[in-house]
This record gives structure tokens, C-alpha cells and sequence, in this order.
């Protein structure tokens, strides 16, 4: 193993690490202050529509919006059955199997 | 007959348990779907730009983070140094500081040695099965329903780079079995459990559109914290002005 490579496998886990851990040990016996609180509420549906947005839109760093883009097309029946169902494994399969028949056709 | 009373309680015990490592086996399996062509990828680009098996693997091990590790490989090829590739990880992998704090709140009384453990294993998909666990009934999700999703999720990855690795050349595009919408379509079902109220629609709306908006001029990773800091912020003033005006009114 090089030594540059295990250099940046340990500073990358350092600063991926830190961020992940320190707000769950220093904030889980803390009273917050109400907004923050309502704020935080919000995050799990933000941050999940947030990182949707790319994972649906970008491919290989270019963002293509048009029914072109096969993921476009197999998100619409993967909404409908999450929206109705709110079944994870159910929507996960429809959409595995939505996209790979999108992706023979195409 | 012989008396089966200990063997029996003690197999109940066990059943109890197994079916909560169950739980946890039942939510890990879209995870590491997903995570199956991604870390496949990852292997592969690893070892093809000249990364040992251990370095490749040892980097799913520890820093365990789709997407920094594809950016570390890229950079690591062009000849950045450890510093330049540390601060740049920071910054790709800065939201899930949010992440943390928006979990923190379902660990009131929790270890903090378990709470060192769980923040290693937060990912994005393991952040939101989480949460939209917690959200679900709080009271009934057990430590060892969500050891079973980290532990099996992380495993994934690992063995899923390692065979990307092993493989190279050799696999198949992911793309002709539909694997790589796994993650869209887990992240499409995870958002949609969470939308329990009209505000909450709302700000997932307002939130896609600003992380769509703000992608177009910069990194996805500064747009996704941004968009979702925003989204978040506008969820909670009309929450708060609702609050003022129920307090007002009495």
C-alpha cells in the first residue's frame, strides 16, 4: 500500500467520520431551541428531495431534463406505486423492473 | 418426556430477536440493491486506475461513502496529494452533518459509544430508512433491528467493491437489469413515507426544484445541502408562524 494512498484514506475517513458522528453525540440530550427543533423536522423530507433531484436527473455529470432520459420515464409509475403503496420494498422492485424494460426499449 | 420449559424460553427469546434482526435484514435488501451497482462501479474504476485491492477495499471499509470515493479515485489518478483529496472529501461529504442532527433527537439516552458506532455507518440510504423508520413509531424500532441495516448495508458495499474489483472488465452494465434506478426508486419510496401532511408535499416540491435550480451552477453536493437547508428553513417559518398564531388566538 502506498503511503500517499493511506494518507488520504485516513484523512478522508477523518472528515467523513467527524461530521456523521459529532452532531448525534452532542445534540441527542440537548433541549433545542423550537425552531431549530421544527427546522431538523424538516430535514429528512428536504434532504431526500434534495439528492433526488440529481440521482433522477444527472447522468455522468449532465443534467438531462426530456423523456430521453430513461429514469425520467421509469420514475413516473415508481411515484404512482410509492405514492399508493408507500411500500419501500414494493416501489424499489417496480422501479428496478420499470427501468430495466425502459432500458431495453430505448 | 423431558422437561422443554429453559429450551423453549430460550428459543423465544431467540425467535424475539430473530425477528427483529429480520426487520432489519428486510430493510437493508433495497439498500444494498442499490449500493450493488454503484460499488460494482467503483471496484471496477478502482482497480482500473491503478489502486490495489486493499487500497480499494479498505477505502469501502473506512471512509464508506459512494461518492467521495469515486471523486478520491478520479483524483488520485490525476496525482493530488492526501491534503487535497481530505478537503475536498470534507466538502463532498459535509451533508451529512445535517443528517446527524436530524437523528440525534430519536437517541435521547442512547450510549455515546453506540452513537460512535451509528455515525460511522450514516449514509444517505441508511440515514433515510432510518429516518423514515423513527418517523413510522420511534417506540418499537430496536438497537438491533438497526445494527442488522447498518452492519448488512455496509457489508454490501464492501463485497460490492471488492467484486468490482475482482470482476473489472468482466461485469455487465448494471443498467441492463434496471439495478441502477434502485437508488431513484428507494429514495422516490423514502421521500413518499415521509410525506405525512400537505407542508411536508410542499416543502419536497420547493426543495427538488431548488436542488434542480442551484445544480445548474454549482457541484451537486453544495447544491443538495444548500436546496436542503432552504427547504427545511421554509418548512419551519410556516410552521412557527402557524404556532404564533395558535398562541395568539388563545
Amino acid at each position: 500500500m502506498r503511503w500517499e494512498v493511506a494518507a488520504a484514506i485516513v484523512g478522508m475517513t477523518l472528515v467523513t467520520y467527524l461530521p456523521r458522528a459529532i452532531p448525534l453525540v452532542v445534540l441527542k440530550d440537548r433541549r433545542l431551541p423550537r425552531f431549530m427543533v421544527l427546522w431538523l423536522q424538516f430535514i429528512p423530507v428536504a434532504i431526500l428531495a434534495a439528492l433526488l433531484a440529481p440521482s433522477l436527473l444527472q447522468n455522468g455529470g449532465e443534467w438531462s431534463f426530456g423523456w430521453q432520459n430513461p429514469f425520467v420515464v421509469a420514475a413516473i409509475p415508481t411515484i404512482l406505486v410509492a405514492a399508493k403503496t408507500r411500500s419501500l420494498m414494493l416501489t424499489t422492485f417496480v422501479g428496478i423492473g420499470m427501468a430495466m424494460i425502459i432500458n431495453h426499449l430505448w | 418426556m423431558i422437561d422443554r420449559t429453559p429450551q423453549c424460553a430460550a428459543s423465544a427469546a431467540l425467535q424475539g430477536q430473530s425477528k427483529f434482526i429480520f426487520e432489519g435484514a428486510k430493510m437493508a435488501l433495497p439498500i444494498i440493491l442499490g449500493y450493488l451497482p454503484v460499488g460494482l462501479a467503483y471496484g471496477a474504476l478502482a482497480g482500473s486506475s491503478g489502486l490495489t485491492i486493499w487500497e480499494t477495499v479498505l477505502m469501502s471499509v473506512f471512509v464508506y461513502a459512494g461518492s467521495a470515493q469515486f471523486v478520491a479515485i478520479a483524483l488520485l489518478a490525476a496525482g493530488a496529494g492526501p491534503l487535497s483529496i481530505t478537503v475536498t472529501t470534507f466538502f463532498v461529504n459535509l451533508r451529512h452533518l445535517l443528517m446527524s442532527a436530524a437523528l440525534s433527537r430519536y437517541f435521547r439516552g442512547y450510549s455515546n459509544r453506540w452513537l460512535a458506532w451509528f455515525g460511522a455507518e450514516l449514509t444517505d440510504e441508511s440515514f433515510a430508512i432510518h429516518s423514515a423508520r423513527f418517523r413510522q413509531d420511534p417506540a418499537t424500532y430496536q438497537p438491533i433491528t438497526m445494527l442488522a441495516v447498518n452492519g448488512l448495508a455496509h457489508l454490501g458495499w464492501i463485497i460490492a467493491s471488492l467484486g468490482g474489483f475482482l470482476l473489472q472488465k468482466g461485469i455487465a452494465d448494471p443498467g441492463k437489469y434496471g439495478l441502477d434506478f434502485a437508488l431513484p426508486a428507494m429514495f422516490i419510496a423514502l421521500l413518499f413515507m415521509q410525506l405525512t401532511k400537505r407542508l411536508d408535499l410542499l416543502v419536497a416540491a420547493a426543495t427538488f426544484i431548488l436542488s434542480v435550480g442551484l445544480g445548474q451552477v454549482l457541484p451537486v453536493y453544495w447544491a443538495a445541502i444548500l436546496a436542503a437547508v432552504c427547504g427545511a428553513f421554509f418548512g419551519a417559518i410556516v410552521l412557527w408562524q402557524k404556532e404564533d398564531e395558535q398562541c395568539a388566538g388563545k
